[in-house]
């Protein structure tokens, strides 16, 4: 799940353009600048393409906030 | 502009998404001299297309102010003239349709009536918004054309029934590209080859339909937005004029001096050569559509010449109308062509198999374009055309000859010497120059003359077609227009000349000049017209207005070499029209306008 979080903070800080950014798995969207539901388009597309997997309809509202996002990738992925 | 690295060939669509705000971050710190307006409205979700494509355009020193419709809302935007659309004055309107936008399918096996009604319906439907968007808004329009389903119902039959939606869609395809030829000022923008060359699968995603009603999949998004980028880029004259080429393992196989040219890989005896053949091949499909072509070969120069009389060589000797064959650096070259051909640096592109030269030119002439071509001769082809540079608004006539033109061009320059005089060798090139007001004919490449020419042109002032046209029939305006013919060769329509009267005066609105004519007094031939027309018309008073630009430096002593007085604190010149008029003009013979029936 470390090395899921250490990728997913990669994508955030390149897709909202700061290298500072730190996400845990306790971010949510409102906590992180620029976080909308446009951006979110980008944000989803570069995690897919990240991880190399494809979210269902659905799946993606249903996230309360980053781990949430980890672990549902962690399962895809061990899946 | 240093274009970054991400937006160049070969593109990886994920990296410019993921990194779309630092690209935009880098773009701004460098300076975008041409504003353009552009309304976006969608058939479907643009937020994605309109944030990538700022970038391209970016990238190409444009700055882009969007306007987008509501959700699906093309068409009631333009139909109801929503003010806020009609505030923002857009200069360019780009319709993003899919086949998703199409009102009505035919049914099943229905009858060929019915189908051609259909398309009949669905064409006025489009007609009407276009129709409304360039007399309404006065704004160019771009319009996709429709790409295809990914799923066929019908399945290979889509392709052969009358009624299946494949052939509706392409009927329509071929309706938008009739409007595209007898419209000036309406692009088509070609989605159906995007979606194919980018493949259906990959163009369209269900899960970003469903999710947040993308019609084209983020991926497709990047092709689509570097596309519509190059269009802009087309309508405001900034695509790019020549191509600059090495020859060695560039456009055949070997070294020609240490090889000789009938040694060299080129044509079918060899995969290698039948590749080289097949680049020559685009390259001169190129040059006949308008590019200009120049050769820049670390070289001797006979040796050089010689590898073009291998039997298999398309491209021949006089293709080029510039040739640099020797032994210094090709920057110093490239900015020789650039000045015996007469055209900026920032409209050439320059492509060598060495990455060695291309990683000089591109240090030493960030203004030149130097695509990553590899150093496989299957690549060079593609990684032109992916760049997009020669994208046009239309192909006229004219575009036939240019390097006719700029071929002859080099032979007047050779021919000039051995004169006494540049009088003499002006006499010599027999000018005769055809001047007369606008004429029907000539509408289409007056605004295509007057909307690409940045040195030669006083004002900047570009016009809409539409504005062309009005100002043919204004009786309020002086419009002129000028071709010139010589000994060796007839130039094509090159001037164009636009005074607005006001009382007794005449104000000049737009006064420009292709460079290929340039020092050849067709300045003054088209001032002696002016003049006379304002005699005719009992104008006494001749404003000159210069509006300084960052290319038209060149004509900044235009008016005072005229024998106009000085510029006011508002950059107007003013000129007297004496009653005894002797004309400018010593070498060249007028002739008057045919076509005036």
């Amino acid at each position: 799940m470390d090395e899921i979080m250490a990728r997913i903070q990669t994508v955030f800080r390149d897709v909202f353009d700061d290298p500072q950014l730190a996400v845990t798995a306790a971010s949510t969207a409102s906590e992180v600048p620029g976080w909308d539901s446009l951006s979110n388009i980008n944000l989803v597309f570069a995690i897919e393409r990240e991880f190399k997997v494809k979210f269902a309809l659905g799946q993606i509202q249903e996230l309360n906030n980053v781990g949430e996002m980890a672990a549902l990738i962690h399962k895809k992925r061990s899946a | 502009m240093r274009v970054p690295q991400a937006l160049r060939f070969p593109i990886a669509p994920e990296e410019v998404l993921r990194k779309r705000q630092a690209l935009k971050r880098e773009l701004l710190k460098q300076s975008h001299a041409l504003p353009v307006r552009i309304a976006i409205l969608g058939g479907s979700t643009t937020a994605e297309l309109k944030s990538t494509l700022e970038l391209f355009l970016l990238a190409q020193g444009i700055q882009p102010e969007f306007y987008e419709s509501g959700y699906n809302c093309y068409c009631e935007d333009v139909l109801f003239e929503n003010p806020e659309l009609w505030d923002f004055k857009p200069t360019i309107v780009f319709v993003h349709t899919t086949w998703r936008n199409v009102a009505e399918f035919p049914e099943l096996l229905e009858g060929e009536a019915a189908v051609e009604g259909r398309v009949r319906r669905e064409m006025a439907r489009f007609e009407a918004l276009w129709e409304k968007i360039q007399t309404g808004l006065g704004a160019l329009v771009i319009q996709n054309n429709f790409d295809l389903p990914g799923l066929r119902p019908l399945g290979n039959l889509e392709a052969s029934e009358a009624s299946s939606r494949v052939n509706f869609l392409l009927r329509l395809n071929a309706g938008f590209a009739a409007h595209a030829r007898s419209h000036a000022r309406f692009l088509i923008n070609d989605i159906l080859y995007l979606s194919a060359q980018v493949g259906l699968d990959r163009w369209f995603d269900p899960g970003y339909w469903h999710n947040y009603h993308m019609a084209v999949s983020p991926v497709g998004t990047v092709a689509l937005a570097q596309s519509v980028a190059a269009l802009v880029k087309a309508a405001y004259g900034k695509s790019k004029k020549c191509l600059i080429l090495d020859l060695d393992n560039t456009l055949w196989g070997g070294v020609v001096g240490d090889d000789g040219f009938e040694n060299l890989l080129l044509g079918r005896d060899h995969p290698m050569g039948e590749a080289f053949q097949d680049f020559q091949r685009y390259v001169k499909d190129l040059q006949r559509r308008g590019v200009i072509l120049a050769v820049c070969s670390k070289n001797d120069a006979a040796n050089a010449k010689a590898g073009f009389s291998h039997p298999d060589s398309i491209l021949k000797l006089d293709d080029f109308s510039a040739f640099k064959a020797n032994w210094d650096p090709k920057p110093d070259n490239i900015r020789e062509i650039a000045l015996e051909l007469n055209i900026g640096l920032d409209s050439m592109v320059f492509v060598d198999d060495n990455p060695a030269e291309r990683a000089l030119v591109e240090a030493q002439l960030p203004e030149v374009a130097v695509p990553d071509v590899g150093s496989d001769v299957d690549g060079f082809a593609q990684a032109i055309e992916q760049e997009r540079y020669f994208e046009a608004e239309r192909v006229v006539p004219e575009d036939l000859k240019r390097s006719t033109f700029y071929s002859s061009n080099v032979q007047r320059n050779l021919h000039r010497t051995g004169f006494a005089d540049y009088g003499e060798f002006l006499d010599s090139l027999e000018m005769t120059a055809e001047i007369g007001t606008f004429q029907p004919v000539y509408l289409e490449r007056i605004a295509q003359l007057i909307n690409k020419t940045n040195q030669f042109n006083l004002t900047g002032r570009r016009y809409t077609s539409a504005e062309v046209e009005a100002v043919s029939r204004d009786p309020e305006a002086i419009a002129l227009y000028g071709r010139l013919a010589d000994r060796f060769g007839d130039n094509g329509l090159v001037s164009v000349l636009v005074a607005r009267i006001f009382g007794d005066t005449a104000e000049i609105d737009l006064w420009l000049m292709s460079c290929r004519v340039l020092k050849r007094e067709m300045e003054l031939a088209m001032f002696d017209a002016l003049v006379e027309e304002c005699q005719a018309r009992g104008v006494r008073r001749i404003v000159g207005v210069y509006v300084p630009s960052k290319k038209n430096g060149m004509v900044a002593e235009h008016y005072a070499g005229l024998g106009f007085s000085a510029a006011d604190a508002s950059g107007r010149f003013q000129y007297e029209v004496p009653d005894d008029y002797a004309p400018r003009t010593r070498h060249i013979r007028r002739t008057t306008a045919l076509a005036m029936a």
